[in-house]
């Protein structure tokens, strides 16, 4: 899961910095990510993962780090087993 | 009610109606001129208006958004320009109460402003950034306890008329352009060089001209959280929904001259209706959607307010976002059907129906924060955010 963030990030993020030297709790918005690339990155996720997200889940926080991300994602997944 | 009797008083509304008839006393000059609505922000001194949104606790009298864009409203029926000085440093203002607690200096400076009616200008916008507020070029240094910051401030609504000024920058010098932090100088901590002049088609007394700004203060004046966080929980909304405020007040003004147009006819000619009439039934109607639309956002605000996770969530900014884009648009063809109704004596200046300042004013609606770039933002979220289909939220 960390991996596929990661390379989505690498693709869609625009980030300035390479992705591999970011730590998993580092802030995404403080080291770039524009509103439009977390909306892509958002697409990109549900798309590799086979999800929707929740409109309650489509906020700053969730997508705040990549450990938010896996969080997030994680949260996703279950509730879905579990339906 | 008498005169003396709204002399005193003091209920919020008697308090900026006074300051409205103030307003619109020199509501010609000021757009003449393009000057600043100097006796319209004395008398909001006066009517100790420019604290009201502050803490009880700290001076304040604990205003609510609802209540800050009533006064909005009410100043806008008689001079856009001061109405929007009003908005434009209560929306500094919200920032203020919203994310300004955790910080001592920021509830000393509370405290100062409602006691001392100090009024906060703001300075998001930077000469190279393409109008996008949540990114900057410039960068504050901090150098121990002091914090230095030079900015080529494109607008600076009011600058030289403010007692402080909410500025934005990065972060520090290898901040991405969108780490940014705001930072409250006051007067005596900067200096401004006029670089561009306002002239323009409306709003002209709010004097947004530009300046290279130069400020040097304690490094505590910087607000402790990101900006990024107070754009999306306070000034997003108070922006939208103070403006709509704002805005929502010229077309009523324009509304109630149409109106007076089509009775003073249908006085004059008893038993034939007046040709404006159908047209002023629709504008009407447009004009109970607007507030309609502007309640509804204001619910909105104080229902998410309770929980900082849904201020920042797309579903939140994509209902301000339509607030401010149905309110920018409906006034222009509310004012415009106004204009229909009470023909060359609308067009004309100077009559009782002049409705060419309201129509003048009207247009800065659209292009404050430009509403193709709202559109862009929503559409963008729009690729993943459900719209909203319930009715009752």
């Amino acid at each position: 899961m960390n991996e596929t963030i990661r390379e989505l990030l690498g693709k869609v993020g625009g980030l300035p910095g390479p992705v591999a030297e970011l730590a998993d709790d580092a802030d995404l918005y403080a080291v770039g990510l524009s509103s439009f690339a977390s909306v892509q990155l958002m697409l990109g996720l549900e798309e590799a993962f086979d999800i929707e997200f929740p409109d309650n889940l489509l906020n700053r926080k969730s997508f705040a780090s990549i450990a938010a991300i896996e969080q997030t994602l994680t949260h996703i997944l279950k509730s879905k087993e579990a339906a | 009610m008498s005169l003396a009797a709204l002399a005193t008083d003091l209920s919020l509304s008697a308090r900026a109606h006074r300051v409205a008839a103030v307003a619109a006393e020199f509501a010609e000059t000021v757009d003449r001129d393009a000057r600043f609505p100097e006796e319209a922000v004395n008398a909001m001194k006066a009517e100790r208006l420019l604290g009201i949104q502050i803490p009880a606790r700290l001076g304040g009298e604990d205003a609510t958004t609802l209540e800050l864009a009533e006064v909005c409203a009410i100043l806008g029926q008689s001079c856009a320009a001061a109405a929007m000085v009003f908005a434009m440093h209560q929306i500094k203002v919200s920032s203020l109460v919203e994310h300004g607690e955790e910080s001592a200096w920021h509830i000393d400076f509370m405290r100062e402003l409602a006691a001392r009616q100090l009024l906060v200008a703001s300075a998001t916008t930077e000469g190279g950034i393409g109008g996008n507020l949540r990114n900057s070029i410039c960068a504050i240094e901090i150098d121990g306890d002091t914090c230095r910051l030079s900015k080529d401030a494109t607008v600076i609504s009011y600058g030289t008329h403010a007692d402080a000024i909410m500025i934005t920058s990065r972060a520090h010098d290898k901040a991405a352009p969108g780490d940014q932090v705001m930072t409250v100088f006051r007067r005596g901590q900067y200096s401004l060089e006029k670089t561009v002049t306002w002239d323009t088609l409306g709003m002209r007394g709010t004097c947004s001209d530009g300046f290279l700004f130069k400020g040097e203060a304690p490094a505590v004046q910087i607000f402790p959280k990101p900006f990024a966080e107070i754009a999306a929980q306070s000034m997003l909304a108070n922006s939208h929904l103070l403006w709509s405020g704002v805005w929502f007040g010229i077309a009523a003004d324009a509304v109630s001259r149409a109106q007076a147009f089509v009775r003073a006819a249908a006085r004059k000619t008893p038993g034939a209706q007046p040709p404006g009439t159908l047209r002023l039934a629709e504008a009407s109607s447009l004009l109970q959607m607007l507030k309609s639309n502007i309640l509804c956002g204001l619910k909105t605000y104080q229902q998410a307010k309770a929980d900082p996770d849904h201020l920042s969530s797309m579903a939140f900014s994509i209902a301000m976002n339509n607030i401010k884009l149905a309110s920018s648009e409906t006034i222009l063809t509310i004012i415009n059907q106004a204009m229909i109704v009470c023909g060359i004596m609308g067009y004309k200046n100077g009559t009782p129906y002049s409705l060419g300042r309201h129509l003048r004013d009207a247009h800065s609606a659209q292009l404050m924060i430009s509403n193709d770039r709202i559109l862009g933002n929503t559409s963008t979220m729009l690729l993943i955010q459900k719209p909203d289909t319930s009715l009752l939220g």
